[in-house]
């Protein structure tokens, strides 16, 4: 069971958010639009199950979940149909395999409350293809072999894709910079980074 | 993680009124960032009710240097955000140095000033759900006695943590202030002074924040002319880690002669431990390897290993001749 599935000491349906706002008001906020209830700002109260909606790679999602609900949590079991490019391996912050951009930056989706991202775009590695074809950074793995197992692949295609984003000139330096926060048991870091190099190359016009 | 109530303020004030009463202080926990927190939730070192929210709150995640050069970092910037300004790196490299050097990027781009400042220890001891030790309300660090390699050598007793953030040495011996608001005031003091011995206060905290206050701003003082810095960090893990030692140092020299320095050490003791002794011995000798080599063993003299981790003082006493040789050469 997942570590935030609801305890069954709670009363899980209980929808309690901005005080003294109303229900209607109460469930705009969740959703981030209630912006007629922003002129007298109150302390927003989130517990139960709230019913929120996600941006991911583009789409809204709803979702019901629990303030406790990670990001990661909340696109593997409550989106449907599931969004499972991000991996759940260490839970802790430690390991990259759940990265994903929230407002195209890399973070950790395991350590990201699900309700603290709404109104902001979530991109998963499913969201870095464009209209079915995979991009600059996920060809160049594919080229270049660059796994072996393939469980920490999303979590690195997304920290490379963000920081060729920026600067597509990287270093390998840079870029293995930018992957610190990645790891691979399998220890195919040699052609990670190849891959990655590459990627930079296509991606300043040279073919 | 437990099922919790998360309260999202509007604004301070709104969140200084939710502040718990000292006896409901574990009942209910401030997070910003989140990215240490959710970790000791997720393993149940803590189990709060509720979470105060302050990450919404506008205006405290500004990075400000005024005409004369003092700095002002809102308690909410991301550690990305201070590892990337261009101004803060040219004026306190030290400061964009420590902020780089903590976690990865996915913990820099989330992880703030103020969570990185209050950051609770990494001792195994006290991440471990089953040990129940001094800083959990138990009667004894376990560290003492037992494995130890990554605690303190300096400052120890009753409890052997180590303090893990980098921001604070960098912060500290940049002679920065930090600003804890309550209701209907506020109160600045030196950051050196926030921490506090485990043998000085109270063994479950590691600073004197007061259950009814919020640290909201770090000031930093415009550096002397003159003054170089650096923030020099050894990791037992190349990718990313906690410090076993850190150094950060700060110096002026004028004509071969040191005017001035700051000497501050992290990872080797419960709070960031500034080497008062050796900064004295530092004013008024020639800029040389000889006295970066005698300043560091003055700076480690006082040093008092446990039973796995005397190398933190050689390798402290290297990190220190190899900031002062940087800042030199």
């Amino acid at each position: 069971m997942p570590p935030e599935s609801p305890d069954p000491r709670q009363h899980v349906s209980r929808r309690s958010f901005l005080k003294g706002a109303g229900g209607v008001a109460a469930a705009g906020g969740a959703l981030g639009a209630a912006k007629a209830f922003a002129a007298a700002p109150t302390t927003e109260r989130l517990s139960g199950t709230v019913e929120i909606e996600l941006l991911v790679n583009g789409e809204p999602r709803k979702v019901k979940v629990e303030p406790r609900t990670t990001l990661l949590n909340a696109l593997r079991n409550h989106c449907e149909p599931p969004v499972t490019g991000p991996k759940l391996v260490c839970d802790r912050g430690s390991c990259g395999a759940c990265t994903v951009l929230l407002e195209g930056q890399p973070v950790y989706s395991c350590m990201q409350l699900a309700v603290d991202c709404t109104g902001r775009a979530v991109t998963t590695v499913e969201g870095l293809a464009v209209d079915g074809k995979l991009s600059t950074v996920q060809e160049a793995f594919v080229a270049h072999d660059a796994l072996m197992c393939g469980f920490c692949t999303p979590g690195f295609v997304v920290s490379i894709s963000a920081c060729l984003q920026k600067n597509p000139k990287a270093t390998r330096e840079e870029l293995q910079q930018a992957c610190s926060g990645n790891f691979c048991r399998c220890g195919t870091y040699p052609r990670v980074f190849e891959a990655a190099l590459d990627a930079g190359r296509k991606l300043q016009g040279g073919r | 993680m437990k099922a919790f109530e998360l309260l999202r303020p509007a604004s301070l004030e709104q969140a200084l009124e939710l502040l718990p009463k000292p006896a409901d202080r574990e009942r209910v926990r401030v997070v910003a960032g989140g990215q240490d927190l959710y970790t000791e939730m997720k393993d149940r070192l803590i189990e709060p009710d509720q979470l105060l929210d302050l990450k919404r709150l506008a205006g405290f995640d500004r990075l400000e240097i005024d005409g004369a050069g003092n700095v002002t970092l809102g308690a909410l910037l991301t550690l990305s955000r201070v590892a990337e300004h261009a101004g803060l790196r040219a004026s306190l490299p030290l400061v964009g140095e420590a902020a780089l050097s903590i976690a990865s990027t996915q913990i820099r781009n989330v992880g703030t000033v103020g969570g990185n400042l209050n950051q609770r220890p990494r001792c195994w001891y006290y991440r471990h759900p089953g040990a129940h030790c001094l800083k959990k309300g138990g009667s004894e660090c376990f560290s003492k006695e037992g494995f130890n390699k990554y605690n303190a050598i300096l400052g120890g007793g009753p409890s052997y943590i180590v303090h893990p953030s980098d921001l604070a040495p960098a912060l500290v011996a940049a002679g920065a202030e930090v600003v804890l608001a309550k209701k209907g005031s506020s109160r600045t003091l030196p950051l050196e002074q926030y921490y506090t011995l485990p043998r000085d206060g109270d063994p479950l905290r590691e600073t004197v924040l007061g259950s009814d206050e919020i640290l909201t701003h770090v000031r930093i003082p415009a550096p002397a002319a003159g003054w170089k810095s650096t923030y020099l960090k050894f990791k037992e893990r190349g990718s990313f880690d906690f410090a076993l030692a850190s150094v950060a140092a700060g110096l002026v020299v004028e004509a071969g002669v040191v005017r001035s320095a700051r000497l501050v050490l992290g990872g080797v003791a419960p709070i960031p431990w500034r080497a008062k002794a050796a900064e004295e011995f530092l004013a008024g000798k020639p800029a040389q390897p000889a006295t970066w080599r005698e300043a560091a063993a003055i700076a480690l003299s006082k040093a008092e290993p446990l039973s796995d981790n005397e190398y933190k003082v050689a390798l402290s006493q290297n990190l220190i001749e190899r900031a002062f040789t940087r800042l030199t050469t």
